[in-house]
């Protein structure tokens, strides 16, 4: 008598009274005579409470019949969109990697507009047990075809019965998702008679089992019962499975790694505020043990054309003209300037040309593009035909001499001639002709001290040494070059 | 080692989500919004926080959806065709009261559009651009340290109003780089354990958005109404550039008003009193703010966007009833303003101090 009194208790996991559900009927389910979604949502209840999980269990309810799924269950309960359990299951799971979270979804929902939420969460092994409700119907929104429905069966959307001429042939997830790495279990069972909703039973308990063991991605497709769409009653119904469904959906478990699975270990967020800053780099070691050291730039006397400059720099794809751009606006930050950088962004600059427009200024920096820029370094003769144009009277034009075989043709500009590729060549690396021009700008200009950009080259290259002494190399080639030359002309 | 960094502004986003205790970035790459994936790819699990490339827009938002009923500070960002996918997830967010941070990156559209900086996004964000009665309150950044100091802010908010919260800001914002003064790591994050679903038995809560009831959906729908009332009336933001004697104002958002920076000094060179008046929050819309202009004696108004012509429908509004000349310039495709066309603009309407 105690045992059977057991079988016909309510499982705990379950609410007592459906407080979600509107209307007076709090004591009995949505569902409709003879469905199996009942047997199933008691199978995982029952699974729930033995296992001592219930209260760190998230179910997820999507949209389809089990979209008041949280009417039911006394878990953590997260509504979500069409076809996208997946996606919000994986989030769950990462947000709080020690809850069970169990998603919960039809054919329609899982096979049709959520086909790729759910081969991806798969593929990603994500912490969570799917149980698919196959029933080859969407039953919610009244008895359209879904993608389980099999060929000739007819419903309100396939009328003259399912035509895989025109409508494909019914999806097998089970089968699909068994081409993937990632699943740990993967399993199709039936609720067409009482053996096999025991199997149901064995392996919705496998699959949570798996998600509190932290073993990975679980799913059981059930072949359920839809008496109401199916225009049937249960009994024929459960007939109807066993005849028509399963040899399209053979059962069985078709994959169970649960024991080589070794448990997933997810991140501990750090928020500690002075370990935070420590991983970003924002404070070193030192710094948090309290010391501190950084080279004092000092701002120089400059020409009142060469203060404020609005600089251009354009060229090639690949001849550093970003760079150029970064390295002046960097130094330009360690003198306390306001500066900004532009560049010219996308297929222009995986090919073709590039150009960037940088600001170094006292003031506020307004408008970020040079639209009137005050200086233009020009690495190819394209770039110079370009913004020569646009330079205001009395602006700067360097231009690299190397690739530039024409000459400027403004009378109102003062212009820097540099062979700035053949400089980098003569280094032996026409990569660091970026580095020449920067050198060569700040030669013609004097708004920066040569030294003080030599210091901040580790820090605009972190990394090998030998490049570094190569960039210090090109900087100070372009720099001797532009001074040497302006000296010649006296 | 500094606090002081020469970052783009996709970049500066990334710190101000970690600084203001984000854990989690869901999101899937788009140009010129990918720098934030990028960012966030590698410096999320740096400090233990997840970082997914979601399958699609729509995955990434309804993995946003989950993180933030689980009760954590959660972070997407796209461009354009990625925030139109996003859409639903974004209605479902605002009608389960989910507070979330997107960065919408703008590009040029329709359709896939270009690359180029635009500001046609205006619409489909400021006005929630999902199905339903809701609304997102709007950020707009124009500068990189304003890229980090709003994307921080706009978890305070999105968990103040419990609502999705934008960083609305076009190409320009999102590629340049500028100096950013990284601020203090948040040290105490709200306790959500009333509402969210946290895996323990305290938390067993629901985050839904059904109400089948009519009555029910329209209460709910009320609650949300006055929250976005409450939003309106205390949220708003914006800044001022010499607007105390402006005779004309320009009035503009993201990079088109760090354009409009430039057009006042040039105009105040040559002796206009023109003034910028820049919306940082586009909702709530500083419309009361605006109303005010012609009463502190500004005579012409011109809205200048890098669309066909957004904004300036809401500035219109709120000068409805004024007798305000309200002018409309806008360039769009890729291309932005410059300080000197718009200037020629105001020129042509015979906007001159003395005249």
């Amino acid at each position: 008598m105690s045992k059977a009194s057991k079988v016909l208790r309510k499982p705990s996991s379950f609410m007592e009274i459906y407080k979600h559900k509107p209307g007076p009927e709090k004591d009995r389910t949505h569902y409709c005579p003879g469905c199996g979604h009942g047997i199933i949502h008691k199978l995982i209840a029952e699974a729930l409470e033995d296992m001592e999980i219930t209260e760190r269990t998230v179910m997820i309810s999507p949209v389809g019949c089990s979209v008041f799924l949280y009417y039911y269950f006394n878990t953590g309960n997260l509504q979500v969109a069409h076809g996208r359990a997946p996606a919000v299951a994986t989030a769950a799971s990462r947000a709080n990697p020690d809850s069970v979270v169990i998603s919960y979804q039809g054919d329609g929902d899982l096979a049709a507009i959520g086909g790729n939420n759910i081969l991806q969460a798969a593929n990603r092994g994500e912490n969570i047990a799917v149980v698919f409700v196959n029933n080859a119907i969407y039953g919610m929104t009244g008895g359209q075809m879904a993608p389980t429905t099999l060929p000739g069966q007819k419903t309100t959307t396939s009328p003259y019965g399912r035509n895989p001429a025109n409508e494909g042939y019914p999806l097998k997830m089970v089968e699909i998702l068994n081409c993937l790495d990632a699943p740990t279990y993967l399993a199709r069972t039936s609720l067409h008679d009482v053996p096999n909703m025991r199997k149901t039973r064995q392996a919705i308990r496998k699959a949570i089992q798996n998600v509190k063991d932290k073993k990975g991605f679980s799913l059981v497709e059930v072949l359920s019962m839809c008496p109401s769409q199916w225009r049937t009653d249960g009994p024929a119904a459960q007939k109807w499975i066993l005849e028509k469904m399963i040899p399209t959906f053979p059962l069985g478990v078709v994959r169970d790694l649960s024991d080589e699975r070794e448990p997933i270990a997810r991140p501990v967020p750090v928020m500690e505020p002075t370990e935070v800053k420590r991983l970003l780099g924002l404070i070193s070691d030192e710094e948090v043990a309290g010391a501190s050291a950084s080279r004092d730039f000092k701002r120089r006397e400059v020409a009142p054309q060469h203060a404020n400059p609005s600089i251009r720099v354009a060229g090639f794809g690949g001849q550093g003209v970003l760079s150029i751009g970064v390295a002046l606006a960097n130094v330009g930050m360690e003198y306390g300037y306001n500066v900004s950088w532009l560049p010219s962004y996308g297929p222009e600059m995986r090919g073709g040309t590039a150009n960037c427009s940088v600001k170094i200024q006292e003031a506020t920096v307004g408008a970020v593009e040079a639209t009137e820029p005050t200086v233009v370094i020009a690495m190819n003769r394209p770039s110079m035909e370009r913004f020569e144009k646009i330079l205001v009277p009395g602006g700067l034009l360097i231009y690299n001499s190397t690739l530039i075989e024409i000459e400027p043709t403004r009378g109102d500009i003062s212009v820097v001639a540099a062979p700035i590729t053949k400089l980098a060549d003569d280094l032996g690396n026409t990569k660091v002709q970026s580095m020449v021009a920067v050198g060569a700008y700040i030669g013609a200009t004097g708004l920066f001290d040569l030294e003080d950009v030599v210091s901040m080259l580790p820090r605009l290259f972190p990394g090998k040494k030998e490049l570094l002494d190569l960039n210090e190399r090109a900087v100070r080639a372009g720099y001797d070059h532009v001074v040497a030359a302006a000296r010649s002309r006296g | 080692m500094a606090t002081r960094m020469l970052m783009k502004g996709n970049h500066a986003a990334v710190y101000g989500a970690l600084l203001a205790g984000c854990e989690a970035y869901f999101g899937y790459p788009i140009t010129p919004a990918s720098e934030i994936a990028e960012g966030a790819s590698l410096l999320f699990p740096k400090l233990g926080r997840t970082f997914i490339q979601a399958e699609s827009e729509v995955g990434a938002i309804n993995m946003v959806y989950g993180a933030a009923g689980c009760g954590k500070r959660v972070l997407t960002a796209s461009s354009g065709p990625g925030v139109s996918l996003k859409q639903e997830g974004l209605s479902y967010c605002a009608g389960s009261a989910l507070p979330c941070v997107v960065v919408d990156i703008m590009r040029g559209g329709p359709g896939l559009g270009n690359i180029g900086p635009e500001q046609g996004d205006y619409n489909q964000v400021v006005k929630g651009g999902g199905h339903g009665n809701y609304r997102t309150i709007v950020l707009a950044p124009n500068s990189c340290q304003e890229m980090c100091d709003l994307t921080m802010y706009a978890f305070e908010l999105a968990d103040r109003y419990r609502n999705p919260v934008f960083v609305l800001t076009d190409g320009v914002i999102g590629q340049m780089m500028e100096v950013v003064e990284l601020p203090e790591p948040v040290e105490n994050l709200p306790d959500k354990s009333d509402w969210a679903v946290m895996g323990t038995a305290g938390t067993r809560n629901l985050i839904n958005s059904i109400y089948l009831a009519h009555d029910e959906m329209e209460w709910w729908n009320e609650q949300l109404r006055k929250k976005y009332e409450l939003v309106q009336q205390k949220e708003v933001m914006f800044e001022e550039y010499m607007m105390d004697d402006a005779e004309y104002a320009v009035i503009g958002f993201g990079a088109a008003s760090r354009v409009l920076r430039t057009t006042v000094d040039m105009a105040r060179a040559e002796g206009t009193r023109l003034g910028l008046f820049r919306p940082i929050t586009l909702f709530p819309f500083p419309k009361k703010e605006i109303a005010a202009l012609p009463g502190r004696g500004v005579k012409g108004i011109l809205t200048v966007e890098m669309n066909t012509g957004q904004m300036v429908d809401d500035v219109n509004l709120a000068l409805c009833g004024t007798d305000v000349r309200s002018g409309y310039y806008g360039r769009y495709g890729g291309n932005v303003p410059s300080a000197r066309e718009v200037l020629d603009r105001i020129a042509e309407l015979g906007w001159r101090s003395g005249s």
